[in-house]
């Protein structure tokens, strides 16, 4: 009896032990953490970033990268599997409702405004990158890399003595960056010349996924159109409008200018295009932009211009001006074992300094203070357009379905754009008829 | 018997062995029979269930709403959808170009290669080649071959810019090119095999009938070959109809890419989530897929008996 007693009180000094030194385990830094982005180059600058932070504080920082085809689908499914994999998603903004709404985002609201994350990353980009719903005040992560499209040209031929002669001939007015999108619409059509091997612009095309929408909807917001009213669902009234029709017949009409083999264009062609000299200008997210201007990539690297999306007055007399917003946020895995360790490097992340040191790597910060500097400016050919666009930048819906909803306004407007079928007006009310069958459900 | 009866098992030694070995090899097949089951027949069996349901693998399974029962009307909707049907229809389209193509073309290579010449093995080698390579790399090859601003196919045939991957109108052709470069060589060696085993006797007889050559094709050759003609016809159309790397690689998913079955099918499941809607689809495509390959079976079947 005495030596059951014995074995009994040995077992429970040893449980207590255990549990004593795993309620101890909580508060301790991992070994390491993982972060999870698409592949690309601000990934492996990410990777440079946290190697600082692993200088720090002794924490290995893992950045896993997955091609882009199949970064949404590959988080989708493993946070469906509440797999720890992962301490921390890079996601896509237009995913944050859905993380947001299934439990696979930590909530983050106490922590944001606790350390004025709120404050000093811009309003923009704490809207698309962190909070759900919008205007909620309820945030689950905090803005990485902010991205949106943005326009590069060849100085060489804008500033070309003979162009700009033909062209203040044929449109009475200077050549130069455009002033807005009709101008731009001039442009292109001033340097279109298919028969010899140049064309007028190099935009998106439908991808199949969201490369349609990205430039479509610029379009529709520059000329006073609506993709919906956010906050109540409502699409009817607001993307089937005239001031919709127009910037869709805009990208329509810029669209005839592109060079052949562009129904399919994204990022990589709209780049190629460009280097390859047959276009004058080209739109592209800012994070391909560093490509354009590195001399090892593109031949015209001295001679390329950025600017911002042009602004445009509407039918209503306004003067609208709105930029596709792309980028994402870091948030924290609910399933992750490394909680803490994470949220020390979201604390080290949001850091100005770090924050001044991942734009001098090529990272975008969206940081207020680091957005204003002189030093961030200087850095790169292209920051002042950036630091325009993150003002003016707009995001697509950002609920559950969004999905469904891409790909139901890339097929219906892409039937009109792409393959010329039927009128912008029939194509935006389809897209407004089954948005709203979709946001009902 | 008494020695038997002892041993416990009642029957001759050798049956006693054959049944054991018979056991170990059920034990061996055991774990391959699972895990088939595992990957194979459960998820057959869940996406039949999901087909019934409105369910999207995006969200967590919550019992009585993702997934909800909603009976047939995924099939419904799907079959009474048009542009359902314009895509079976365009798929059929691709079908019967691309399989047609490959049948004529890959016959013929193998009538020509039944002769034995000089450098014989190494052609039959080379147009052996395109099979063997993946379909995702092929369908982007042919993208790089088609494209109209550095691509080799316009500047040999002297066609200037055509768009054949992204050019609505053209683009379907442009994946059946690829499909019967790719393909051909698969129902040449079919072809090969059914010539090979042709009875020389029987050309033999012919030829003291003096029978013309035609004759000789359409009484002796075609006949017995059919059958492994068949096979390559059966295997070519059940592939051809659920297609997917091609066009994937080649046109892309977009606007501009033909309305085939199985982009819907991808985008559907995978790209909207719409799990339980994909699910249905694919029941369907199976369904045609099944039904295809049972007529073709049945006429195989036929053409060994009359065999």
């Amino acid at each position: 009896m005495r030596k059951v007693l014995l074995i009994v009180l040995v077992l429970l000094i040893a449980a207590g032990a255990a549990f004593a030194n795993g309620n101890g385990d909580e508060g301790k830094m991992a070994d390491s953490i993982t972060i999870h982005w698409a592949q690309w180059a601000p990934a492996d600058y990410l990777q440079q970033l946290s190697n600082l932070y692993t200088e720090e504080s002794g924490v290995e920082v893992v950045v896993e990268q997955t091609p882009w085809e199949t970064f949404v689908q590959k988080y989708n499914v493993e946070m469906i599997a509440r797999s720890d994999a992962w301490d921390i998603i890079i996601g896509d903004s237009q995913d944050l409702g859905n993380m947001a709404i299934n439990g696979h985002y930590v909530e983050l609201t106490d922590w944001v405004k606790a350390n004025n994350v709120d404050k000093n990353f811009t309003p923009a980009s704490m809207q698309s990158y962190s909070e759900y719903p919008a205007g909620s005040g309820h945030y689950y992560g905090v803005p990485a890399e902010g991205d949106a499209l943005g326009f590069a040209y060849r100085k060489d031929l804008f500033e070309d003595p003979d162009n700009m002669a033909a062209f203040q001939a044929k449109y009475g007015y200077k050549l130069d960056v455009p002033a807005d999108i009709d101008a731009m619409l001039d442009i292109a059509e001033f340097f279109h010349d298919p028969d010899n091997g140049f064309y007028g612009i190099s935009i998106y095309g439908d991808n199949g996924y969201d490369s349609l929408v990205m430039f479509g909807e610029q379009m529709i917001w520059s000329y006073g159109g609506e993709l919906g009213n956010y906050k109540t669902n409502e699409v009817d009234g607001y993307l089937n409008t005239p001031a919709s029709a127009d910037g869709i017949n805009m990208y329509k009409s810029l669209f005839a200018y592109t060079p052949p083999a562009f129904n399919d264009a994204f990022f990589v062609k709209a780049n190629d295009a460009f280097t390859a000299g047959i276009v004058p200008m080209t739109c592209n997210y800012f994070a391909f932009l560093p490509a354009l201007a590195n001399k090892a990539t593109s031949p015209y690297a001295d001679d390329t211009g950025y600017f911002p999306v042009p602004p445009q007055k509407g039918r209503d007399g306004v003067e609208r001006q709105f930029s596709s917003l792309g980028g994402q946020g870091a948030s924290v895995v609910t399933y992750s074992k490394k909680q803490d360790t994470a949220m020390s490097w979201m604390d080290w992340f949001i850091r100005e300094d770090v924050q001044m040191e991942w734009a001098k790597l090529g990272g975008y910060s969206c940081h207020s203070e680091v957005l204003k500097s002189q030093e961030f400016l200087d850095a790169a050919p292209y920051n002042p357009a950036f630091a325009v666009t993150l003002n003016i930048m707009k995001d697509f819906w950002n609920v559950p379905p969004y999905g469904e909803m891409l790909e139901s306004f890339s097929r219906l407007i892409g039937n009109f754009i792409i393959r010329g079928n039927g009128t912008a007006e029939e194509a935006l009310q389809a897209t407004t008829d089954e948005w709203e069958a979709i946001l009902s459900k | 018997m008494k020695k038997n009866r002892k041993s416990g098992s009642g029957k001759p030694p050798r049956l006693a062995n054959s049944m054991k070995e018979t056991n170990f090899v059920r034990i061996c097949i055991l774990p391959t029979i699972i895990l088939l089951i595992l990957i194979n027949i459960v998820p057959l069996l869940s996406s039949l269930r999901y087909s019934f349901t409105e369910y999207t693998a995006r969200k967590l399974t919550v019992p009585g709403e993702n997934p909800l029962f909603i009976g047939n009307e995924n099939y419904i909707n799907l079959l009474t959808d048009p542009s359902v049907w314009e895509r079976f229809t365009t798929t059929a389209r691709y079908v019967i170009l691309s399989v047609g193509g490959e049948m004529i073309l890959g016959f013929s290579f193998a009538l020509l290669l039944q002769t034995k010449f000089k450098g014989r093995g190494i052609i039959q080698t080379l147009l052996v080649l395109p099979m063997t390579m993946s379909p995702v790399i092929v369908g982007l090859m042919w993208k790089l071959f088609l494209d109209p601003n550095w691509g080799m196919f316009n500047y040999l045939l002297g066609l200037g810019r055509v768009d054949w991957a992204q050019d609505p109108n053209i683009n379907l052709y442009a994946i059946v090119m690829a499909d019967i470069w790719m393909w051909t060589p698969f129902v040449m060696l079919l072809s090969l095999a059914g010539l090979s085993a042709v009875p020389q006797s029987l050309y033999e007889a012919a030829e003291v009938d003096r029978a013309s050559g035609w004759f000789k094709f359409t009484r002796i050759t075609l006949p017995m070959v059919s059958p492994l003609l068949m096979i390559a016809l059966i295997f070519r159309v059940m592939e051809a109809f659920k297609v997917f790397d091609l066009p994937m690689g080649i046109t892309g998913t977009g606007a501009a890419a033909p309305p085939l079955i199985s982009i819907k099918l991808y985008k559907d499941t995978f790209l909207t989530w719409k799990t339980g809607y994909g699910s249905a689809l694919g029941y369907i495509v199976l369904l045609i897929v099944v039904a295809i390959t049972s007529i073709f079976v049945k006429y195989l079947n036929k053409a060994k008996q009359e065999d």
